[in-house]
């Protein structure tokens, strides 16, 4: 078992009181799996994903714990967790094409990078040329600044060098969001590729987009206002959701065919609750058709089939 | 096709921006574009990011000005309004942008934005007729008075807030709307509701020029479709032809790269994939069936 979160709570502090974004989260991520993790925003996807390498100063840690190959990740300890970093757990950050910094070239900026953790540039040079050349970027682009570079290829750069270090788990959080069509999908592409080739042990995928998960994710885990809704295989989550949240935000989504005149889709309405005080019993019970006087207690999340949990009273 | 219904119509538009240090350098962004917009017809406008879309919309807003060719409303060229008649024009022709947290004044409640265009076009309207006018336009976008009245920005969600902008825009008796990207910055589960308004006004008659980089979203929306590519119409006519039966190579790229939700891409590795951005040439268009125009593809014929 690559990666296993065990009830994990983090919460935002704020002037009104404690942010629940994380309230008891459990899953597991095997060697080799690509999770998605798919939710509208302020679901706390972004949050579980910066909690498994980085608690920044507004997110305290309140409980759970984590463990990557067995070893307990030290979140509490921004300090401990220094030895996991961009070796064993890494991150392409939201916006991550911004973050490259604007007045160094990028091979300059890698080499900086790998300096301070105390790595040998030079040595790691040719793979880093090799692996650029796979994504299918010149090996040019290393005495380029970033404004020389397009978005797609600037999040190809931030993944190769992400990834530089094979570490056993990565966090995409929303790589393909700000691209056009066609870098997507070799964004996509190339994340998968990444796994097969060894590069990355496991993968997981932040993203609103469930198309995008569709094409390269193997299981796709659905939030809600800070808890887990559903996770199963992808098959399985497009084709036969239990959860009526999953099932209302795949027809909410108009596919390439249907048209306003024939297929009427709707949205699910309503809004999420605040996760400060959030409600008591299942949270997505005020939006949810099938609500009933059950869900006033909270639903636990359970397996209903093989690899298929829901937390749901009514699947 | 009546010539004479037709409102809001791009002529061989083109956009030149000066770039580098004293604008020596120059940028093509628009390259000689027409299209047309009628009454009741959705026209989505599709392009990868700098195509060169959002460029035309402005233009059409009149917040930068036509290098070359001409945009005519009514007729008239927007070019040559000035003044008073801007003002007439604005009533008639109103733009919503991507993102709507941008568009508010954080300090000031939401339906600031009413207040200003009353002071502005319905100074004589009386107060109790305009509360029924504001009511009425917050109906037809789907809004409760009482959710989003008197409410700060930050208390309303991304999907209200542009259904707000919306509302706002149709208290002008507008005519043509310009939609720029509108639903991306929103969640899944509101932004079809807000495309689902987009079809309500185009019944009443209200023609949107809808720019996106979504092609499903394009697709559900609207009956014409102008695909762009470096500032070049690449294919353009009724929605159904041009996304059914894809002509030009660029647009056929695009449509496989779309992800679905009923089949997977197709296996080539990264390395593999085309690099859309540069290979094809874009030449002039050509009507290859009724109401369905294909730039021919420089070196070959289409």
């Amino acid at each position: 078992m690559s990666l296993t979160v065990d009830d994990l709570r983090v919460y935002y502090r704020t002037l009104r009181g404690d942010c629940h974004a994380l309230d008891g989260v459990s899953f597991a991520v095997a060697d080799g799996e690509i999770m998605g993790l798919a939710g509208e925003s302020g679901c706390g996807k972004t949050t579980l994903g910066k909690s498994l390498i980085r608690l920044d100063g507004r997110m305290r840690y309140v409980d759970g714990s984590v463990a990557l190959d067995g070893e307990d990740l030290p979140l509490r300890d921004d300090r401990a967790m220094n030895d996991f970093r961009f070796r064993k757990v890494s991150i392409v950050p939201q916006y991550s094409m911004s973050a490259l910094n604007p007045i160094r070239k990028i091979g300059k900026m890698t080499s900086e990078l790998l300096e301070s953790r105390g790595i040998d540039a030079t040595d790691l040079r040719p793979e880093l040329e090799r692996r650029l050349k796979l994504v299918g970027l010149k090996t040019d682009v290393l005495g380029m600044y970033p404004i020389e570079l397009s978005g797609g290829m600037k999040q190809r750069v931030v993944l190769v060098i992400s990834t530089l270090l094979d570490p056993s788990l990565l966090i995409a959080d929303e790589i393909t969001s700000a691209l056009d069509v066609s870098s997507q999908r070799a964004v996509s592409k190339m994340l998968v590729e990444f796994r097969d080739r060894g590069f990355v042990k496991s993968a997981i995928m932040i993203t609103h987009d469930l198309a995008v998960l569709y094409q390269v994710a193997d299981t796709i885990l659905v939030m809600y206002a800070g808890k887990l809704a559903e996770k199963a295989p992808a098959e399985t989550i497009i084709h036969s959701p239990r959860h009526p949240y999953t099932r209302l935000l795949l027809s909410s989504l108009p596919e390439v065919g249907a048209r306003y005149e024939t297929t009427r889709l709707a949205g699910i309405p309503g809004r999420p609750p605040s996760l400060i005080e959030p409600p008591t019993g299942c949270r997505f019970r005020d939006r949810c058709p099938l609500a009933s006087a059950k869900c006033a207690e909270e639903p636990p999340f359970v397996d209903v089939a093989p690899g298929h949990q829901v937390a749901c009273w009514n699947t | 096709m009546l010539e004479h219904v037709t409102v809001l119509e791009l002529h061989g538009v083109s956009k030149v921006y000066k770039t580098g240090t004293f604008g020596r350098g120059s940028t093509l962004a628009v390259d000689d574009v027409s299209f047309a917009v009628r009454p009741g017809e959705v026209v989505s406008l599709i392009g990868e990011s700098g195509s060169g879309k959002s460029t035309i919309g402005r233009m059409i807003l009149r917040l930068t000005n036509v290098t070359d060719g001409s945009i005519d409303y009514e007729g008239n060229d927007i070019a040559l309004v000035g003044g008073r008649a801007l003002k007439g024009y604005y009533r008639s022709v109103q733009g919503v942008f991507q993102d709507p947290f941008s568009s508010y004044n954080p300090i000031f409640k939401a339906d600031r934005v009413f207040r200003l265009i009353r002071s502005e076009y319905f100074a004589d309207v009386s107060a109790t007729d305009w509360r029924q006018r504001i009511d009425a336009s917050l109906h037809a976008v789907s809004l409760n008075p009482r959710d989003v009245l008197g409410k700060y920005p930050h208390q309303l969600s991304g999907g209200q807030l542009q259904r707000l902008l919306i509302a706002r825009a149709l208290l002008l008796d507008i005519k043509i709307l310009v939609a720029d990207e509108v639903i991306s910055m929103l969640d899944a589960s509101t932004r079809i509701d807000v495309l689902n308004l987009l079809g309500e006004l185009k019944q009443r008659g209200l023609g949107i020029l809808l720019i996106t980089h979504d092609l499903a979203l394009g697709n559900y929306i609207s009956d014409s479709a102008v695909i762009l590519r470096q500032g070049r119409v690449v294919e353009r006519g009724t929605t159904a032809k041009v996304f059914d039966n894809p002509l030009h190579p660029y647009t056929q790229e695009l449509l496989a790269s779309v992800p679905r939700l009923d089949a997977k891409w197709s296996d080539e590795t990264v390395s593999d994939l085309p690099d859309v951005a540069s290979d094809v040439g874009v030449g002039a268009l050509v009507e290859v069936e009724d109401d369905h125009f294909v730039a021919s593809v420089a070196g070959a014929s289409s």
